[in-house]
């Protein structure tokens, strides 16, 4: 990515965040493990969602302080939580027919590559070493809405919306929207459609760090987040 | 009718070479530390062993696989804070890997518990992890067929027992565990409190005892993440 790119992009913070404002008011929302994670921090103010975690866990909150943590009670990625009032605990298979189910409302992930019809890659590099594919093929089916939060490109600058993934699959046409560093697109009928974009930025210099045809179809919102 | 066992020891004591072992717990909830290290003293070999993981540290399933004692391991996440033990295993061919997403774990286990020989799942369909699978259409959408999960054992950690087996979870620590002790021909059971028979509310009972066999109280049971911060190694 060049450099007015980098100067310009949103943090990670400030994808989570934009990602934060599309849920609503009681919502049933699975975060991914790692950056996804950071969704729960942004709710808008007003709004509730209950935070599902595939080890069997609705209704968990933040992280207990240091030295408060009670190794009984952890999310997906083996990290101390705490509970909401109203929380519920369940075994594995209850937790993954809430997924496949369709009874959660969003699923947010992390991505390294999406294609337009919704194909995502998301588990392995296909470098070899130890596979390991947790909860994710499961994840990527069943919620109403499979949403990505990634950075637009590649920390080397390739980009990870393409028109066919080349990693290996987590899941085929499973994606419904992504939010980038740099936009927010749908995915609509084998297509990219741009929602919002940076302001700064040009649509020929968006298209131009992306790897399929990105639509239009009416306005492109501005893409703003606060510095969070 | 009493299932109680008089020592950790007594309750692994059959487990032979060769055997199928579901082994509960996520990450360190739920993980049976003490009937993992009373097998490891027990020494059967060539055991095929069902977690969602492959061990963190030296402790648990790390010391299980350390000792030499797995051949296979079926799980979904072979990853850890330190999963040294497995991953210099796995990389110089010592062990087979059976890869399997997480729910789709979980269901062949439930499954295997409920007597359905297979299912139907979206999970996987289009993937490497669904090659050489039977692939059906329901609906208008592809699904790929897995098949139930069984074992000779399951070795499961729950917070209170009764002498007939029922037991309760505490918080996320039920996990994997209700639906081993459905799975296993023969279930084994710690349990950190000992309940009378009659103590325990039949609201509250999540794994009724039909499904376990054996049952043995360990109170103040170890933690992993604790006994890791510890740098400690079993045996």
């Amino acid at each position: 990515m060049s450099h007015d790119l980098t100067d310009i992009k949103l943090s990670n913070a400030q994808i989570a965040w934009r990602a934060a404002q599309d849920i609503e008011d009681g919502a049933y929302v699975n975060l991914g493990i790692g950056f996804p994670e950071m969704v729960a921090k942004f709710q808008p103010d007003g709004r509730e969602a209950i935070f599902h975690t595939e080890n069997g866990v609705l209704g968990f909150g933040e992280a207990p302080a240091a030295g408060e943590e009670d190794w009984d009670l952890i999310n997906a990625g083996k990290k101390a939580i705490t509970l909401m009032p109203g929380a519920s605990f369940f075994h594995h298979a209850d937790s993954f027919a809430m997924v496949r189910g369709g009874h959660l409302d969003v699923a947010i992930l992390g991505a390294y590559q999406v294609a337009q019809n919704g194909d995502l890659a998301n588990w392995s590099t296909g470098k070899g070493g130890v596979p390991a594919v947790g909860g994710a093929m499961d994840l990527v089916h069943g919620a109403k809405r499979v949403a990505i939060i990634t950075d637009h490109v590649t920390k080397k600058g390739e980009p990870k919306l393409l028109e066919t993934c080349t990693l290996p699959l987590t899941g085929v046409g499973c994606v419904t929207r992504v939010y980038t560093s740099l936009c927010v697109v749908d995915i609509e009928g084998g297509r990219f459609v741009l929602r919002e974009k940076l302001q700064a930025l040009s649509l020929e210099a968006l298209q131009a760090v992306t790897g399929a045809t990105l639509h239009l179809d009416g306005a492109v919102a501005p893409l703003t987040a606060p510095s969070v | 009718m009493d299932k109680r066992m008089a020592s950790l020891a007594d309750a692994v004591a059959d487990i032979p070479d060769g055997a199928s072992v579901m082994i509960g717990g996520f990450g360190g909830s739920g993980v049976p530390i003490e009937l993992i290290h009373a097998l490891i003293d027990a020494g059967p070999r060539h055991l095929s062993v069902i977690n969602n993981n492959a061990g963190n540290g030296h402790v648990g399933l790390a010391g299980l696989i350390e000792q030499g004692r797995v051949d296979k391991l079926i799980c979904s996440f072979p990853r850890s804070a330190d999963p040294r033990v497995f991953t210099e295993l796995y990389l110089a061919g010592g062990i087979e890997l059976e890869l399997v997403p997480q729910g789709t774990l979980a269901e062949r286990i439930r499954a295997g518990g409920a007597g359905i020989p297979a299912f139907y799942t979206p999970a996987t369909y289009g993937t490497e992890l669904a090659k050489g699978k039977p692939v059906g259409e329901f609906d208008g959408k592809s699904y790929v067929q897995e098949r139930w999960l069984k074992a000779d054992y399951a070795l499961i950690k729950a917070e209170a027992g009764d002498p007939l087996g029922n037991l309760t979870y505490r918080m996320a620590a039920r996990n994997f565990n209700p639906i081993m002790a459905m799975a296993a021909k023969t279930s084994i059971a710690q349990v950190s409190r000992a309940a009378a028979l009659g103590d325990l509310d039949p609201e509250v009972v999540i794994t009724p005892g039909i499904f376990i066999d054996r049952l043995v109280e360990v109170a103040d049971p170890q933690q992993e993440e604790d006994l890791n911060r510890q740098e400690a190694a079993y045996p």
